[in-house]
């Protein structure tokens, strides 16, 4: 049996989403006039507004994506090349050390391109950003900035309402990436006054591979892809029904509880973190104050602890975690959101969700609390101790 | 049954000693150990690490047994233990063994520690040996544990591994030595595992293009120094000690007749000492920091061997056993213990920095040995020794 601490990454899919996928796997072409195309596009549009409502936005600023990735390179590539088309000069752009490769490698391929100038904001050591230094970063040449709502690793919290409200003061667009946030988070693109958002449907109970863009009306965006002119020519492509409706229903479900998924995961996060962080060597990591932190996450810090053995003995243990990235041959590499904050130690993220139970939070507790302290390695303590077994 | 970790390296050894272990009914966990940060020829584009290659045969050829797959990134401590004094014991005019170096300090210091430290009862690689317990094939890991050589003499590798403890031994399994090299490749051919018909690696694996003194050049400065023959005239100049090995014949540069030999090197006064094949004849070593498969000295007559695949010849160790470390010249590490070994007939170019190795008078089991630090020398040059890291 494993104890799943991942839904950080992946969380299981909801009843509604699962139900709706069967429904209309078998979907016509939304775009047919026949009638079970319309069928089809009904569904579609339904999705759509269903989005919006749980979003606090107009179903007509929804664009369904493939996944956040699809959804931030719209936003990020979209937008700023929309400026630079109506600009003599080249656009700016300004995001933070902490964002997903999502938004920030399509950024850096624009300042290599030439396409934007770039300035990218250090955060702080919890991983969070300060609004002032955003603030400060702005030009009049800024044509759009990109700062995340939660980061994913730390499950740091930024203040985007503050932010909105001194770029809006300014003129600047703002996108957000709030793919981590939107599980245990309000998410209200209104009242955060918000220009642009992205969201992954498996982060909330979705399938894999759809994903939520939503752009504000009477933003210029320019399209990734062209094609058959779905989605108001921002999206080209058919429409993907089932995904879709999936995405909208695990979203209905998600905003649905969200409020007592909050107040419960704090409970459970908090009872796991003060367990673990019982034992030498391990500290949490991001913000202390837990109204700027995702009640979802716990993100550890291990003093002498290799990222493999850590990975090995979390896999023999059942217990399902984050503890990193793989690189292509397979072993981990470093976190680059961690250097930006300048910490060190080998990084765990146990994250948890809607499926979560006391029960599963205990079973981490005892499995955790025996394992860490085997996989320290000071080395010379680590070689006494086997030849003491053996003997 | 037994929670074994094997070490594989993509080669076709490990992939079928992992599949050995499976078929045994041993829970089995793969690990690939990323040792050697190679150029980036070797490496995926844009990710500044990792030999893939090697990397993917293994996670395919785990994937094909269905046992769980780990890559463990121990290239700092392979920089570190085996690297770094790969160049040194070179500039200090020895001739390091890097896998022994590695076998002793990454996969038993190291990955044994952490796989028994995560709770595996044992530590499974393709090395070509074979353990044996009161007479009988080890197949469960245990103690009073044997390291004898393998079955194919051609590939016996107890050498590299005489650096195992008793209690290391315990913990191992080595279910490859058993068979001859074309049984490996058939059993992988049958398993369906497609490092069947893979080539065998001889070269060091962090040098892959096999041009050891082209990868010191790249790390250890050029230190002329003159090249002399046995009356101590000067023959010629190199740039650099590390350049040469004992026993070496080519590329000395020399423009002579007669076939010489490097005889001797010695890094303080960056002597390079060349002569014919009779002042290579060694008759005694002295191996600093022994270490014994069945923890304690052997007593008697054994089989010596100086190098991976070369011919073990009889002799004893000293009587009087160990003798307290004192002064040595160019070396340090003054408390270690040291033996000598006295060998019946001479050996020839004997290295300083490479293993003795000692077997038993049958020339079956593998006793254990330690890193040469001193050995007979032709006479009118000073004995030097060295301490290799």
């Amino acid at each position: 049996m494993t104890t799943y601490l991942d839904h950080a990454a992946t969380t299981p899919p909801r009843p509604a989403a699962r139900a709706a996928l069967d429904s209309w796997l078998a979907a016509a072409n939304a775009s047919a006039t026949h009638l079970a195309g319309q069928a089809a596009r009904v569904a579609v549009e339904e999705a759509r507004e269903s989005v919006a409502t749980a979003l606090g936005c107009s179903p007509h600023e929804v664009v369904f994506t493939s996944g956040g990735t699809e959804a931030d390179n719209l936003a990020v590539k979209g937008i700023t090349w929309a400026a630079r088309e109506r600009s003599r000069g080249v656009p700016h752009l300004v995001t933070t050390a902490v964002e997903h490769p999502a938004v920030l490698d399509p950024a850096r391929w624009l300042a290599e391109r030439g396409d934007v100038t770039l300035t990218v904001v250090p955060p702080g050591r919890d991983g969070r950003v300060d609004v002032e230094e955003v603030l400060a970063a702005v030009r009049p040449a800024t044509a759009l900035v990109s700062v995340m709502a939660a980061n994913n690793e730390l499950g740091a919290v930024n203040d985007l309402g503050v932010l909105a409200a001194g770029l809006a003061e300014r003129g600047v667009p703002l996108h957000t990436d709030a793919v981590q946030a939107i599980a245990t988070l309000e998410v209200d693109v209104a009242r955060w006054g918000v220009d642009a958002l992205a969201l992954s449907a498996h982060k909330f109970g979705g399938p894999q591979g759809v994903g939520v863009a939503v752009l504000r009306r009477g933003l210029p965006v320019v399209p990734l892809a062209h094609g058959g002119g779905q989605d108001r020519g921002v999206r080209s492509g058919t429409f993907a029904v089932a995904l879709d409706a999936a995405c909208a229903a695990a979203l209905r479900a998600a905003v649905a509880d969200r409020a007592d998924l909050r107040a419960r995961l704090l409970t459970l996060t908090d009872r796991l973190a003060a367990a673990v962080t019982a034992v030498e060597g391990v500290r949490r990591s991001g913000p202390t104050d837990p109204s700027w932190r995702l009640a979802s996450h716990v993100h550890l810090l291990l003093d002498d602890v290799e990222p493999t053995a850590l990975a090995l003995g979390l896999d023999a243990a059942g217990v399902a975690a984050s503890s990193g990235a793989a690189c292509g041959a397979g072993a981990t590499k470093a976190s680059p959101v961690l250097e930006a904050c300048g910490l060190q130690g080998t990084p765990l993220r146990l994250s948890l969700g809607w499926t979560s139970t006391a029960a599963e939070v205990d079973r981490a507790i005892d499995v955790l609390t025996d394992l860490l302290p085997r996989l320290r390695t000071s080395r010379g303590s680590a070689r006494r101790s086997v030849v003491a077994e053996v003997r | 049954m037994a929670r074994v970790l094997v070490a594989m390296s993509g080669g076709v050894d490990s992939a079928v000693a992992a599949a050995l272990l499976v078929e045994q009914g041993h829970e089995v966990t793969g690990v690939h150990l990323k040792l050697a940060d190679l150029p980036l020829d070797d490496q995926v584009p844009g990710h500044g690490c990792c030999t893939l290659d090697d990397a993917q045969d293994a996670r395919r050829a785990a994937q094909v047994l269905g046992i769980p797959y780990y890559v463990w990134d121990l290239s700092a401590v392979f920089e570190q233990e085996v690297q770094q004094p790969f160049a040194t014991t070179y500039a200090a005019g020895a001739t390091p063994n890097p896998c022994v170096t590695c076998n002793e300090r990454v996969k038993y210091a190291a990955l044994l520690e952490r796989a028994l430290a995560l709770g595996f009862d044992a530590l499974a690689t393709g090395h070509h040996a074979r353990l044996r317990r009161a007479g009988v094939p080890v197949t469960e890991p245990g103690p009073r544990t044997e390291l004898v050589r393998a079955a194919d003499a051609r590939k016996d590798q107890s050498y590299v591994l005489y650096v195992a403890t008793p209690q290391q031994l315990a913990h191992t399994l080595l279910p490859v030595g058993e068979l001859p090299k074309e049984r490996i490749r058939s059993i992988a051919a049958e398993r369906g595992l497609r490092v069947a018909n893979k080539p065998d690696s001889y070269d060091v694996c962090f040098i892959p293009d096999g041009d050891t003194v082209g990868y010191l050049a790249e790390r250890l400065p050029a230190e002329p120094g003159p090249i002399v023959d046995a009356d101590g005239e000067e023959l010629g100049t190199h740039d650099g000690v590390w350049r040469f090995t004992v026993g070496q014949r080519r590329g000395l540069g020399l423009d002579h007749h007669e076939r010489r030999f490097v005889t001797a090197v010695d890094a303080t006064s960056r002597t390079v000492r060349v002569g014919p094949r009779e002042e290579l004849a060694c008759h005694w070593a002295e191996l600093e920091g022994p270490t014994w498969t069945r923890g304690v000295a052997p007593t008697g007559p054994v089989r010596v061997q100086i190098r991976a695949h070369g011919r073990s010849v009889p002799g004893r160790l000293a009587p009087g056993g160990s003798t307290p470390g004192g002064s040595t010249p160019g070396g340090s590490a003054s408390d270690a213990e040291r033996v000598r070994v006295q060998l019946e007939e001479p050996v020839y170019g004997l290295a300083l920095g490479q293993a003795a190795v000692l077997y038993t008078a049958d020339d079956a089991v593998c006793l254990g040995g330690g890193r040469v630090t001193a050995a007979e020398r032709p006479a009118g040059l000073p004995l030097a020794s060295v301490s290799p890291g």
